[in-house]
């Protein structure tokens, strides 16, 4: 691990402040995916703003009916939550369905979001990638590509976002709230956090240097039954080959977002419309300009089982 | 003369071709270093004080910020009940209870631990005074080489907590209710610690037994 200097910011804007002012400073969560990528040195952060005392770790109810989580929640406490489970049920399944109970415990809400893709060849460093050291080339497009992805990448970049969460929040048209270095905020929606690699794979998202997310925000429930479907090499700790987050009407209308197909959480509004008539269709749609390799081709059929399994489920 | 003429022009040819090959060999190299020239390549180690509780004591530590909270265990307080394993967080082999919830302690830096209060292997129990789950391990032969065994209690000790406070888990048909102790339920929620040995099914008879004395 490259050294680095440590401090614990006091508020949100502080944090920011000190990350924008340190060149090759990183925010400091709970570092479950930050300190492997620092063990390998993919990731040779020099200074580390530690956010573990800037508030940001609670979930209260909104004005309009939602519910706003502090960035600093855990995953094993936005799961447990019982508003969660009752009106975002597809948001506590997808979070239990990732990870380890160890993990959960200590990753936070805006650092699931953050996390870096388990693309093999991203964490060989022997290997070119484009994402780890843009310009060197993607080893993974003529390499063992199984676990990539089939849509939304480019010549550049093949990885997949591999969280489960973000899967749910981006059924549930969640937003998300920075704060700038210069104490400006915005909200970003779901659709538009995480980027598609293009030739700059090595963005993720959208976030500038220095800002911090403080919130995720849930719109009032949406009713429904909610289901998190994921398929994977073993039943528990392991990433998503294909998953699928889905909330079903009773009328039958479906919102379907998939995850371990694309760089980002996968969901077609404009083909989502026609799931409960005549799936095989709007698949078709929602999936229109994939680009999978001989070796991830399953995933799209896949996807589709997974996600009639799914419907099937609240069907029985 | 004309041969002796050859070789050194072949020779010479192989040189400069040779050489030429080398650079463009290393150009990904030249590319990789640009990338990773940073401050860091010659920054020193960076050391800051932090104090935490182990086991009911408190601790007080001068630590190079990159010590993991395992290494801080192991190296600096001596306490190697808790094994390192893959140190990446995917063995659990390093689980410890920070604030009453577990942990991998490889994937925390100590620093980040100021005012927490740990509690390891060493903490749960002795030899003489055994803690229940340790009791249940050794009636159920739950381990072979013993070296994931730390790990595994202390996880298991934090599962019937959890279980205990609602944390709902992938094993249940309905997230709303309450979580049960049952087998599936056990093995999904201990996935987190790998054994080698492979002493799953006595792992988790020895948990279900410790689970039952307490209800």
């Amino acid at each position: 691990m490259k050294s680095f200097t440590y401090e614990r910011a006091k508020t949100p804007a502080e944090a920011a402040g000190s990350v924008a002012k340190a060149s090759g400073a990183k925010f400091l969560a709970g570092g479950t995916n930050l300190l492997d990528l620092m063990k390998l040195e993919i990731e040779t952060p020099t200074h580390l703003v530690d956010v573990q005392d800037i508030g940001l770790d609670t979930i209260e109810k909104t004005k309009d009916g939602g519910l706003r989580i502090g960035a600093l929640v855990t995953n094993t406490a936005l799961a447990s939550d019982q508003r969660i489970r009752r009106d975002y049920g597809v948001l506590s399944r997808a979070i239990v369905a990732g990870a380890s109970g160890q993990l959960r415990n200590k990753a936070t809400t805006a650092g699931n979001l953050l996390q870096r893709t388990r693309c093999p060849y991203f964490y060989d460093t022997n290997m070119a990638c484009n994402k780890r050291q843009p310009g060197s080339g993607c080893a993974a497009i003529q390499g063992y590509s199984r676990q990539l992805g089939v849509i939304g990448t480019s010549d550049s970049c093949i990885a997949t976002y591999p969280g489960d969460m973000a899967i749910a929040l981006r059924v549930l048209d969640a937003t998300i709230a920075t704060v700038k270095p210069d104490g400006a905020t915005r909200t970003i929606a779901m659709a538009d956090f995480h980027r598609l690699p293009g030739d700059t794979p090595q963005f993720d998202t959208v976030l500038e240097r220095g800002e911090l997310i403080t919130h995720v925000d849930l719109p009032r429930p949406i009713g429904g039954q909610h289901v998190y479907r994921k398929v994977r090499d073993r039943a528990s700790y392991a990433f998503a080959l294909v998953s699928v987050a889905a909330v079903i009407q009773p009328d039958g209308k479906v919102r379907a977002a998939f995850g371990g197909m694309a760089p980002k959480p996968w969901r077609v509004e404009a083909g989502e419309a026609g799931l409960h008539e005549d799936p095989a269709a709007a698949m078709e749609t929602i999936f229109s300009g994939a680009r999978p390799t001989e070796d991830n081709a399953f995933k799209i059929p896949l996807a589709q089982r997974a996600l009639a399994s799914a419907v099937a489920q609240t069907r029985s | 003369m004309n041969g002796k003429g050859e070789l050194a022009v072949s020779r010479r040819g192989v040189i400069v071709g040779g050489t030429s090959a080398v650079a463009l060999a290393s150009l990904p190299a030249s590319g990789q270093e640009r990338a990773q020239a940073q401050p860091s390549a010659s920054m020193p180690p960076a050391a800051m004080p932090v104090a935490f509780e182990v086991n009911g004591a408190p601790v007080e530590l001068t630590l190079d910020t990159r010590t993991t909270l395992l290494d801080a265990l192991r190296e600096h307080l001596k306490l190697t009940g808790t094994k390192k394993g893959c140190d990446h967080g995917q063995c659990g082999a390093c689980t410890v209870i920070v604030n009453g919830q577990r942990i991998n302690s490889c994937l925390s830096l100590a620093v980040q631990h100021q005012g927490d209060t740990v509690k390891t292997i060493e903490g749960l129990g002795t030899p003489a005074n055994l803690h229940p789950m340790q009791a249940a391990f050794i009636k159920h032969d739950g381990y072979q080489c013993g070296y994931c065994t730390p790990g595994q209690i202390c996880s298991a000790v934090a599962v019937l907590d959890e279980i205990k406070a609602g944390v709902p888990s992938h094993a249940q048909d309905d997230i709303t209710a309450k979580p049960r102790v049952t087998s599936d339920e056990l093995r999904e929620r201990m996935s987190g610690n790998i054994c080698r040995c492979g002493a799953y099914s006595n792992i988790a008879e020895a948990i279900l037994e410790t689970a039952g004395a307490k209800a």
